[in-house]
């Protein structure tokens, strides 16, 4: 899917867990989520601590989508 | 580390007022059964039916598959760790009631659970129906979590397994087999010219109705850790997983573990079949990074000269299966892996979500989208309720004459990950 | 039943014309069998019947190819097969591409059930082998006595429209298309064969090679992200409760499409997941631990994003074929287009 998006012309950051697979599939923006059930959230944490976790991967998605890349590349989320 | 399978061949299942096993025949007192698993208050309420080969019966939604076996000699007993104390199990003598199998179904706990057919199309797919199939269907008291709801259905199945090996306990054997696995010096010191060999199997450690469990211990709670083969014959392995159906490893394939059978049919003559390694299959990626990690490092640490790897289950696992496979073959250690496949109804899509190189030695269970009609049963043991919305249904997918669509990612054991079935794709 | 009717192709070589300073030789028909047409006609029995060869130079074919391809297809559709058989080509470059492209015309352009054959480093094979059907032969024509029943077998199966198996049952070089067929030894066993063999330094075979991946190069970043529209898309199966599209736990056939106009939270009254690939309690719980509309909402809020698009898209990633996926994006992207988003958000399971 994350090929087909960028193909049409828009750029695309990929959250996901398993960022190997986005960088075989072929992803060129790709933030690392938490975990499969739960990409965007741990439900671990209390409801505020896991929004906030939430805010950071977005943020560093939206990062991810204003910054040039030629390569393939994995944007790190900082905690 | 030595054991000696035990073989009371078994060519029909008879509910009857006692039960007992005379002739190849075993005969379930279903009171019992029931009252076994009732004992268990969530759950409301349990039926006990038999579905033999051939019979035109459907066993839908299945949750799990286990072979009646009992500890004759040697420490622990079945199941260690779950039904059975801790004790370190695979010595001694065990006694299996061969050719019959409790099935558990019952209420759907997730999307999941397969399918079994006794007959037909949709036989030929699945190794259960050519076992005789005492099947629980078990439903939970109102309002149960699904987790608990999993947990107290596998509970039940384990449980009647347990009560029915028992029988076979003062039988004498129609066959037996048996299987040695010497420690590391030992092993070496004994074969000296022999290749090593190992089998690393991959356990399906996701969650709900994805877990494994290994003398108790839920899977994605380990790292990778080295066990005797014959440890897993007396049930040290259980299964909590059945989605997708098809390539899912319930308890009964742990129990046979076909890939851990055939390198023992090759040990000693042209392999020395050396340990076996077990890891997981988490949903992090720094578990899969570890796990792969210490796995290599593990084969490494063995000196193990070629290993085969089995995948259980797909997608996100696939990531599992390339590392090991990667980093296992970087220690100079040879690889053949084990999957199976999905490339779409039509067969065009690309088979795996990873890839690498060294993985250019694969063995497949099949294509798990491949669709077939199967058809209308006279009998159907649980209930056809669920089949549109199982891992390889879809809406609608049952017809007015009774037929049914499926992917064969429905079936249970259809695409085999340890090489458990026959069907294969190229 | 009458028998089947069967066209052969072959080139100036073998049909005995003469070698490369033939090569320019020009379509021609002729009534019956020609060279290696017998070894095919033997193969057959009786069930078809070549009744017509048609030859053609190999470099007339490849300077001249979609003038040569029209003459060699209008003598075939006279006399009427119902069959073709192209071949086989073994090594032999042009021919290969000869055969290739005339296999491939006829099965498109006549409808007719055709094939050929050749070895698989000829470049015909790389070209036509996902098009059409190419048994596979050994490299010089010593392999016709082996390719010939394999021809036959695989011709008469397409004649009578019955089922092809894997390329390992019916002989031809694989086309992409993986078919399941049940082995003579399980699994595990073949796996145990396959090691001894890597072990010996035997050869082996692969039931699967690795695929190759292609790659799309990375679009430009959006440059006022403050101002930009941007959208969600999720392969985790998020969708409102109850599921109102039907869309499969795994191997999706669909995508939805979901208004979220006024929605600020994903509840668990409101949403949940279809997915049957992962745990699903985290998600059905808070569905923006999935879809973080929540976030996307406050970022809106606070101008850190232009604004956030009206619809998201959803589908189950869970065993859903690549080729479906990339249709579903293919089709959703030109509304995104249209509705002038500018970029997207992907999130995966």
């Amino acid at each position: 899917m994350v090929k087909e998006i960028e193909r049409a012309g828009i750029p695309v950051v990929h959250i996901c867990t398993v960022t190997p697979i986005s960088l075989t599939v072929g992803a060129n923006r790709i933030v690392p989520a938490i975990a499969i059930p739960h990409p965007l959230g741990n439900p671990a944490l209390t409801a505020e601590e896991e929004k906030n976790i939430r805010r950071k991967i977005l943020e560093t998605a939206l990062q991810a989508l204003s910054t040039e890349v030629t390569d393939q590349t994995v944007f790190e989320v900082k905690y | 580390m030595k054991l000696e399978l035990g073989y009371i061949h078994i060519h029909d299942i008879q509910l009857a007022a006692a039960s007992k096993v005379e002739n190849g025949v075993l005969y379930v007192d279903a009171e019992a059964v029931k009252k076994l698993v009732l004992e268990d208050e969530q759950i409301a309420s349990v039926e006990v039916e038999v579905a033999h080969p051939g019979e035109s019966v459907r066993i839908t939604p299945v949750k799990d598959v286990i072979e009646p076996r009992v500890k004759v000699e040697g420490p622990g007993g079945m199941f260690p760790g779950v039904i059975s104390k801790v004790d370190t199990v695979g010595s001694g003598k065990t006694h299996v009631l061969k050719g019959a199998a409790v099935v558990t179904t019952g209420k759907i706990v997730g999307f999941q659970e397969g399918i079994i057919d006794m007959s037909g199309v949709g036989a030929q797919y699945t190794p259960f129906s050519k076992t005789n199939n005492l099947v629980l269907v078990v439903q939970p008291v109102e309002g149960l979590k699904q987790h608990d709801h999993e947990h107290a259905v596998r509970m039940a199945g384990l449980k009647t397994a347990v009560y029915l090996g028992e029988l076979a306990r003062s039988l004498t054997p129609d066959e037996t087999e048996t299987f040695e696995t010497l420690p590391l010096k030992e092993s070496m010191d004994k074969y000296p010219e022999l290749p090593r060999v190992g089998y690393v199997q991959m356990l399906q450690s996701q969650g709900l109705l994805h877990d494994t469990y290994v003398y108790g211990v839920d899977a994605k709670r380990i790292i990778p850790t080295v066990i005797y083969p014959t440890e897993v014959m007396d049930g040290a392995i259980i299964s909590g997983n059945c989605v997708s159906a098809c390539d899912k490893n319930p308890t009964y394939v742990h129990q046979n573990n076909p890939i851990v059978h055939d390198l023992f049919a090759q040990h000693g003559k042209t392999i020395n079949f050396a340990a076996m390694v077990i890891t997981n299959e988490n949903v992090y990626l720094a578990d899969k990074e570890r796990s792969s990690n210490w796995s290599s490092k593990l084969c490494e640490f063995l000196g193990l000269d070629a290993v085969i790897i089995s995948e259980e289950g797909f997608g996100n696992p696939d990531t599992d299966l390339i590392m090991n496979c990667r980093k296992i073959t970087e220690k100079g250690i040879k690889t053949v892996i084990v999957t199976d496949e999905y490339a779409g109804r039509d067969g065009s899509s690309q088979s795996l979500a990873d890839a690498h190189s060294s993985a250019d030695a694969l063995v497949t269970g099949g294509n798990a989208n491949q669709v077939i009609t199967l058809p209308k049963m006279d009998k159907v043991i649980g209930t056809e309720d669920y089949v549109g919305i199982i891992a390889g249904g879809w809406d609608q997918n049952k017809h007015e004459d009774g037929t049914i669509d499926v992917e064969i990612q429905a079936i249970t054991g259809a695409t085999s990950e340890v090489g458990f079935n026959y069907l294969s794709a190229r | 039943m009458s028998k089947l009717r069967v066209v052969h192709y072959i080139n100036q070589f073998f049909a005995q014309i003469g070698g490369e300073e033939m090569a320019d030789y020009k379509p021609e028909y002729r009534e019956g069998i020609v060279g290696p047409g017998l070894a095919l006609q033997t193969a057959f029995g009786e069930e078809a019947e070549i009744v017509g060869t048609v030859i053609c130079g190999d470099s007339y074919f490849n300077e001249n190819l979609e003038k040569a391809t029209a003459e060699v297809l209008e003598m075939i559709k006279a006399a009427k097969p119902d069959l073709f058989i192209a071949g086989p080509a073994f090594n032999a470059g042009r021919y290969g591409v000869a055969c290739g492209t005339i296999t491939d015309a006829v099965k498109k352009e006549l409808g007719i059930p055709a094939l050929t054959g050749m070895y698989v480093e000829n470049p015909g094979a790389d070209m036509f082998k996902s098009s059409v059907y190419i048994i596979s032969t050994k490299n010089s024509a010593a392999g016709m006595r082996d390719a010939a029943p394999k021809m036959a077998k695989l011709g008469l199966k397409l004649a009578k429209g019955e089922k092809v198996g894997a390329s390992c049952e019916d002989g031809y070089i694989p086309n992409g298309i993986r078919v399941n067929l049940f082995e003579k030894e399980r699994g595990s066993k073949r796996a145990v064969k396959m090691l001894l063999a890597k072990i010996n330094g035997k050869p082996f075979t692969t039931e699967y090679p690795m695929p190759d991946f292609d790659r799309v190069p990375p679009c430009p970043a959006v440059k006022d992200i403050a101002h930009a529209k941007i959208a969600l898309v999720t392969s985790g199966g998020i969708v409102p409760k109850g599921n109102p599209d039907h869309i499969e736990s795994s191997n999706a056939t669909h995508y939805g499409k979901y208004d979220i106009e006024g929605v600020d939270d994903l509840t668990s009254d409101t949403y949940a997941t279809a997915h049957g690939g992962y745990d699903p309690v985290y998600a059905n719980e808070d569905a923006d631990r999935v879809l973080p509309v929540d976030v996307m909402r406050e970022f809106e809020k606070e101008g850190k994003i232009g604004s956030l698009y009206r619809y998201f898209y959803t589908t189950v990633g869970n065993g859903t074929a690549v080729k479906s996926a990339k249709a579903f994006a293919a089709e959703f992207s030109k509304e995104l287009v249209a509705d002038g988003v500018q970029a997207v958000i992907l999130t995966s399971t």
